[in-house]
C-alpha cells in the first residue's frame, strides 16, 4: 500500500507509434496508457510483436526514423511532456533522467572501449564531471551493482567479463546518472538460470537503494512474478491488461492473460496437456475490427468482432479491456 | 535403446605455431544415461555444462574421446561408416533450437522434408510427394503450403516443419536441442503438446537438451542435471522436480520456480547462487559445484563425489550420505 502514496514518475497517455512501410502502415503501439510510480516496477508482458520494445524506444524517442513516428499522446514525465522537447533537451533526458537496458549484453555494449570508458561517458556528458570525479562516479556504478574489485575491471575490455558481468556493466551505465526510469528490455533473457535468478536479486537491490522506478519489458511469467510490482500485458499494440502481480495470477480477467499464464508449463506441479492458445497475432498492418483478440479467443461473441473494449476497472488497480467484464 | 556408458569429449587447447597442447577442455566428462523406447531424457544444465555436446556425441556429430554409446545392443563408435548409414544414421534424427538457421532459406518446404528421404531411400518422386504431404499434416500444417520458402512462415510454424524433416525417416530416437526455448510463450505450448501427441502415436524416444526445468518435467519422462561436463543428479523426472537432493538441482528449481503461490515464500526461501559456472579448462578440484555450494564441505575440496542411489534417483554428492 506503500505504493500508492509514492509519487508518479512516468504517466503515458494514449501513446500511438507506427511505422510506414511500403506494405503500409504497422500499427505497433495503438493507444496504450500506463503510470509508474516512484520505486515500482511495472511489467510489460506480451510476446515478440506486441509491440513492448517499441513502446520503451517511444518513450526516449528513439524509433528509427523516418518510418516510426509518434502519432498521437502524451509521454508526462514527472509533469513534463517528453513528447514537446526539442532534439537537443530530449538529448539531456536520455542517459540521465530515463535510461534503458538491452537484452543482449555483447550487442549493447561497444567491444573497442573498456568497460571504464564506457560508463564514464554518460557520466561526463550529462554530469559534466571530469578526472578523478568521473573515476569516482564510475566506480560507484560498479559497486551499485556488485562488481568485484571494481578499480581493476574498469581497465577490462567486454569480452573479458562473462555475460552476467557484462550484463552488470549494462547496468552500471545505466545507473551511473541515476535515472529516475529505468526501461529494462529482456535483460535476463540471454543469461542462465542461477545467474538470471542473481541478477534479478541485484536489480531489487538496486531499486531499493536508488528508489528508481523502472519498466521490465519481459515475455516470461517467472521473472514477472520475482520482479515486479504491477503487471501490463500487451497484445497486438495495445494492453489489455493492468494489475498487481499477485492478482493478475489469482485472477486474470482477459482470456489472453488467463491463456498466456496457463500455456507455460509449470515446476510445481505435473501438467499432462498444456493449454495452447489456436492461431497466431495478428498482423499488425491488417488488424480485425473490434478485440484484436477475438479471432483466437475461446470467449468471443457477436460484439466482440464489431467494437473495440473499453477500460473496466474490476478491482484496486486492476483494469481490463474485454467484452467479458461489462 | 540407447545406453550411453562414460561418455567423454575432450578438446585440445593449442598454442602457437607447432599447435602445442596446453590443455584439455573436458566437455564432456563421464556421462552415463540410457532412453528406453517412448520415454523422454532431458539432459539440463546453464551454458557450458556439455549437454550439447554430449547430444553432438549421439549424433555423431562429434568423435567421442572415450566411452561407448550402445544403440539397440551395438556400439555404434565402432560401426563401419556403411553400417552406420543404414543401421544408425535414419534411425536418430535431429531438432535444433533455432527454426531460422535450421533451415536453408532457397529450398521450398517440399524440398527440406524431402531431403532426408531422396538421401536415404530410392523411393519415386510420388512416394515421396505423398510422404511429404502425410508429415505436413501430421505436424499440423496444410499440405498446399509445401510449395512455400522457409521465410514464409512463423517460427512455430517453422519448427513444425522442423519436426516434420526429422520425422521424414520414421526415427526411434530424437534429439531435440532446446526445441522451444526461440519460440513465443503462447506458440511453446503448441510445440510442446505436438511433440507429445506424436511420442505417444509413434512411440518415439527423446533426448532434450533444455534449459528450463518447468518446459523439461511437462516433457520428460526422466532428466539429468549435468554441472559442467558431469552429471550430478539423474533419475526420474517427477521424483527429481519434487524431492531434488543436490543442491545444484535445488538452486536450479528454486531459480526458475515461478507463480504467485511461490511468491509469498519467496523471501528467504528462495536459493540464490553466488558466482559463476567456472571454467571448463581449469575446473575446481574435488566436487566441481563446491565453489558455489551453499553447503560445501572440506571433503569437497578435495574429492570428487561418485554419483550413488538414493531412494530412485542417481546424485554425486558428499552431502547425501
Amino acid at each position: 500500500m506503500m505504493q500508492n502514496r509514492a509519487k508518479t514518475v512516468l504517466e503515458v497517455e494514449g501513446l500511438r507509434t507506427s511505422f510506414f512501410t511500403r506494405k503500409g502502415e504497422v500499427k505497433a503501439v495503438d493507444g496504450i496508457s500506463f503510470y509508474v510510480r516512484e520505486g515500482e516496477t511495472l511489467g510489460l508482458v506480451g510476446e515478440s510483436g506486441c509491440g513492448k520494445t517499441v513502446t520503451g524506444l517511444s518513450l526516449l524517442r528513439l524509433l528509427p526514423e523516418p518510418a516510426g513516428r509518434i502519432l498521437d499522446g502524451k509521454i508526462l514525465l514527472d509533469g513534463i511532456d517528453l513528447l514537446a522537447l526539442s532534439k537537443k533537451e530530449m538529448r539531456a533526458v536520455r542517459g540521465k533522467v530515463i535510461s534503458m537496458i538491452l537484452q543482449d549484453p555483447m550487442t549493447s555494449l561497444n567491444p573497442v572501449y573498456t568497460v571504464g570508458e564506457q560508463i564514464a561517458e554518460p557520466v561526463r556528458q550529462q554530469q559534466g564531471l571530469r578526472g578523478e570525479k568521473a573515476r569516482e562516479a564510475v566506480i560507484a556504478a560498479l559497486r551499485l551493482l556488485h562488481i568485484p574489485s571494481p578499480e581493476v575491471r574498469l581497465r577490462d575490455y567486454p569480452f573479458q567479463l562473462s555475460g552476467g558481468m557484462r550484463q552488470r556493466v549494462v547496468g552500471a551505465i545505466a545507473m551511473s546518472c541515476n535515472p529516475r526510469l529505468l526501461i529494462a528490455d529482456e535483460p535476463t533473457t540471454a543469461l542462465d538460470a542461477t545467474i538470471q535468478a542473481q541478477y534479478l536479486a541485484l536489480f531489487k537491490e538496486v531499486q531499493r537503494k536508488t528508489n528508481v522506478a523502472i519498466i521490465f519489458i519481459t515475455h516470461d511469467f517467472g521473472v514477472v512474478a520475482r520482479m515486479c510490482h504491477r503487471v501490463a500485458v500487451m497484445y497486438a499494440g495495445k494492453i489489455v491488461e493492468t494489475a498487481p502481480t499477485e492478482v493478475i495470477f489469482r485472477q486474470p480477467w482477459h482470456p489472453y492473460t488467463a491463456a498466456l499464464i496457463n500455456s507455460v508449463p509449470r515446476l510445481d506441479r505435473k501438467v499432462e496437456r498444456l493449454y495452447s492458445i489456436k492461431g497466431q497475432p495478428p498482423s499488425l498492418i491488417n488488424l480485425p475490427p473490434g478485440c484484436r483478440f477475438c479471432p483466437r479467443c475461446p470467449k468471443e461473441r457477436e460484439i466482440c468482432r464489431e467494437r473495440e473494449p473499453e477500460a473496466r476497472q474490476v478491482g484496486s488497480e486492476h483494469f481490463v479491456f474485454c467484452w467479458q467484464v461489462s | 535403446m540407447l545406453e550411453v556408458q562414460d561418455l567423454k569429449k575432450h578438446y585440445p587447447v593449442t598454442r602457437g605455431l607447432l599447435q602445442k597442447t596446453i590443455g584439455t577442455v573436458k566437455a564432456v566428462d563421464g556421462v552415463s544415461f540410457q532412453i528406453e523406447r517412448g520415454r523422454t531424457l532431458s539432459l539440463v544444465g546453464e551454458s557450458g555444462a556439455g549437454k550439447t555436446t554430449a547430444a553432438k556425441a549421439i549424433l555423431l556429430l562429434e568423435q567421442p574421446t572415450a566411452g561407448s554409446i550402445l544403440f539397440e545392443g551395438k556400439d555404434i563408435c565402432r560401426l563401419p561408416p556403411a553400417r552406420l548409414k543404414t543401421e544408425y544414421r535414419p534411425k536418430v534424427q535431429a531438432v535444433q533450437q533455432n527454426p531460422w538457421s535450421s533451415m536453408n532459406p532457397r529450398m521450398r518446404v517440399r524440398d527440406i522434408i524431402a531431403e532426408p528421404l531422396e538421401v536415404n531411400t530410392r523411393w519415386k518422386k510420388k512416394q515421396i510427394d505423398s510422404r511429404v504431404e502425410e508429415l505436413l499434416q501430421q505436424v499440423g500444417l496444410m499440405p498446399e503450403w509445401a510449395e512455400r520458402y522457409p521465410h514464409e512462415f512463423s517460427g512455430g510454424q517453422r519448427q513444425r516443419i522442423a519436426v516434420a524433416r526429422a520425422l521424414a525417416l520414421n526415427p526411434a530416437l530424437i534429439v531435440l536441442d532446446e526445441p522451444v526455448s526461440a519460440l513465443d510463450v503462447s506458440i511453446r505450448a503448441q510445440i510442446m503438446n505436438l511433440l507429445k501427441d506424436l511420442q505417444d502415436l509413434y512411440n518415439l524416444s527423446y533426448l532434450v537438451i533444455a534449459h528450463d526445468l518447468a518446459t523439461v518435467r511437462f516433457l520428460s519422462h526422466s532428466v539429468a542435471i549435468m554441472y559442467l561436463g558431469r552429471i550430478v543428479e539423474y533419475g526420474e523426472g517427477e521424483e527429481l522436480c519434487t524431492n531434488p537432493l543436490h543442491p545444484y538441482t535445488r538452486a536450479l528449481i528454486s531459480a526458475s520456480a515461478m507463480t504467485a503461490q511461490n511468491m509469498e515464500e519467496d523471501n528467504g526461501a528462495r536459493i540464490i547462487l553466488g558466482g559463476e559456472m567456472p571454467s571448463p579448462v581449469n575446473p575446481p578440484c574435488g566436487c566441481h559445484f563446491h565453489p558455489r555450494c551453499p553447503a560445501a564441505t572440506d571433503r569437497c575440496a578435495v574429492e570428487a563425489p561418485a554419483p550413488k542411489l538414493y531412494g530412485t534417483h542417481y546424485v554425486a554428492c558428499h552431502l547425501c550420505e
